[in-house]
């Protein structure tokens, strides 16, 4: 009985009602990177859903190493009870900072192998605007999954053994208040916007650009080229400038970022030096090639033909 | 203002020339059959009108310059390219949800109703779709869009026949009201036939026929020819001479009618018929080498197809 209702012409109340519709092409395009690329989300719960599921497993353990550590003094009691919560929050970033990695690389090169670019251009949505989509993703939604999803994960951590604490008759505030875990978490969330957002910025706009421009093998074009270049200064001048500028750069701004002594770049005993950060040279400079990366990456998707 | 509009519109990839000074002017409210032999520059023409490709040249589509201002151009233009373009990891949904997202003239509605009509499930990814599936998606993505252009390169290639004339059915029914302007580039020609209101041949980079199906059907001719007046009927010159069932079919242009009556039955050729005279010569005598590709650059056949189209 279809049939008569579709020969009837298309009302015109129904055209009117799509003209002039709030249309908000950034925010749909980046909601369109997450369904894409589901790892974004994926791989960080899987690093908490492991990590909660080995920490479930020890919690048995936990009242024997608490009565150990109490005798010690807090630095020391710290030291023997952080561990897991400390791992809890590097490998979530570790997941976020790989998957970051592979995006990114992927990010432009895709769409154009599987030709879907042909749809996406068929839409009112500009290549500035499609290229900047696809930045937030490793630039701010992945830092801000993985602090949210860590935060998630150490707080049912703290839960959970607070829960055994209390059976066992061992005291809970002396476990929270040593373990300075909300310390940590801000440590943490410094981390992720100095190193994570704005320091590996170029890194990440490089491998876009990157991924933007190769026709065959991003990963070989992003990954080669810095090792030539790393060989032939070595050959031509024995020096390893290049080398140790990107060292500098992938090793996280070092000195610059914090004062951490060796230790975990979230440990609660580390100082913070967000002036010295801000006022170092290289920040701003690798702020400035990640926007020229970016606005490169535009560009090339505008003239690369799908592959 | 013209719908599109080109002058001396030229490609080049390297030394591959795809292009070759193309004069188009295509009026709102028509529907258009771009029709040419594989590599005559189709896909290169309607990805210069999609901005999709630079081009050197003059070219205004809507009053717009498609390479700098594609993505507003995207706003009154919608198409669907002649390879599956639809992300594989999309669901159905997702995709109703995204084009409403970012296109002002998308009438969500609409598209969902054209889609209860088919076996498209909301829940399907498009790789879980059969090929006319997909099409329909596009299709029911596409005419949701309140477009003043529409571009179908190839839109029914590999679909079975039913999917073919539901495409077109759906398209003339639901969607075309007379203000809006489509452009198909098919092989599929005899199914458009009735559907076209212009005519554009393109072959060897250039368009060599521009004319409305009114034209097409006062100035070309077809005439089955008695054996006796065979030599009367040569004599004015068809462009074009097939043989069926031992039968001489003479092709016509801008001939007299009755000068042809005379000769046996007259009707208008089916576009197929036209296409194949026009282009299915490979090449004049003067090219001499007579290779296709190897076409010498200022030998171009203005005057193809041998008596030509341009008298």
């Amino acid at each position: 009985m279809s049939a008569p209702a579709s020969a009837m012409p298309v009302s015109f109340e129904q055209r009117g009602s799509g003209r002039g519709a709030v249309t908000r092409p950034f925010l749909w395009s980046v909601r369109r990177e997450l369904c894409e690329h589901r790892s974004v989300y994926i791989a960080p719960l899987a690093s908490a859903g492991v990590i909660l599921l080995a920490f479930f497993l020890a919690l048995g353990l936990l009242p024997r190493h608490v009565r150990a550590a109490m005798a010690l003094d807090a630095a020391h009691y710290r030291a023997a009870l952080a561990p897991p919560f400390d791992f809890a929050a590097g490998l979530i970033m570790g997941a976020a900072l790989l998957v970051s990695i592979f995006y990114s690389l992927d990010a432009l090169y895709g769409e154009r192998r599987d030709r879907s670019i042909l749809f996406w251009k068929s839409l009112p949505v500009s290549d500035l605007t499609a290229v900047l989509a696809k930045a937030s993703i490793p630039l701010l939604v992945l830092p801000v999954f993985a602090f949210v999803i860590a935060f998630a994960t150490e707080t049912i951590m703290l839960l959970l053994s607070s829960a055994v604490l209390l059976g066992n008759g061992l005291s809970v505030a002396m476990f929270w208040e040593r373990l300075q875990l909300y310390q940590t978490m801000f440590m943490l969330l410094y981390h992720l916007v100095t190193v994570h957002m704005l320091w590996y910025a170029p890194l990440y706009a490089w491998l876009l650009l990157i991924s933007a421009w190769a026709r065959r093998a991003p990963f070989l074009w992003a990954a080669l080229p810095p090792l030539a270049i790393y060989i032939f200064e070595k050959i031509a001048f024995h020096t390893s400038y290049f080398a140790n500028f990107l060292g500098e750069r992938v090793g996280g701004g070092g000195e610059a970022v914090d004062n951490m002594k060796g230790n975990f770049p979230i440990h609660p005993g580390m100082h913070l030096t967000p002036g010295i950060f801000l006022a170092t040279p290289g920040l701003w400079l690798g702020l400035l090639f990640a926007a020229a990366c970016l606005v490169g990456a535009a560009r090339l998707r505008r003239y690369r033909q799908p592959n | 203002m013209a719908c599109i509009e080109a002058r001396g519109l030229r490609k080049a990839f390297g030394a591959m020339v795809a292009l070759d000074g193309v004069d188009l002017r295509v009026e709102e409210g028509r529907i258009v059959g771009l029709i040419g032999p594989n590599g005559a520059g189709k896909t290169t023409l309607l990805n210069g009108v999609l901005g999709l490709t630079e081009y050197q040249g003059e070219l205004r589509v809507l009053g717009r310059e498609p390479w700098t201002e594609r993505d507003q151009l995207m706003k009154d233009v919608s198409f669907i390219p002649d390879v599956a373009a639809l992300p594989r990891w999309l669901r159905v949904w997702q995709a109703l949800e995204f084009v409403a997202g970012v296109h002002p003239g998308f009438d969500r509605g609409k598209a969902e109703a054209f889609l209860a009509k088919t076996t498209v499930r909301r829940s399907s990814r498009v790789r879980e779709l059969s090929k006319g599936m997909v099409t329909q998606l596009h299709l029911a993505l596409v005419m949701a869009i309140d477009a003043k252009l529409l571009v179908l390169d190839e839109p029914t290639l590999g679909l079975d026949i039913l999917y073919r004339k539901q495409f077109y059915d759906s398209l003339l029914n639901d969607y075309f009201d007379r203000r809006r302007t489509i452009v198909v580039a098919t092989h599929q020609v005899e199914e458009i036939q009735d559907v076209l209101t212009d005519l554009l041949f393109i072959n060897r980079e250039r368009i060599v026929l521009s004319c409305t199906m009114e034209d097409f059907e006062s100035r070309y001719a077809e005439v089955q020819v008695h054996p006796d007046h065979l030599a009367a009927a040569r004599a004015l010159r068809p462009i074009y001479e097939r043989q069926v069932f031992a039968r001489s079919i003479l092709l016509f242009d801008r001939a007299d009618r009755e000068q042809l009556g005379a000769l046996g039955e007259v009707r208008t050729p089916s576009i197929a018929d036209l296409f194949v005279a026009m282009m299915g010569d490979p090449a004049p005598a003067q090219a001499g080498s007579g290779g296709q590709g190897s076409y010498p650059r200022d030998n171009h056949p203005d005057n193809f197809p041998r008596q030509g189209v341009a008298q």
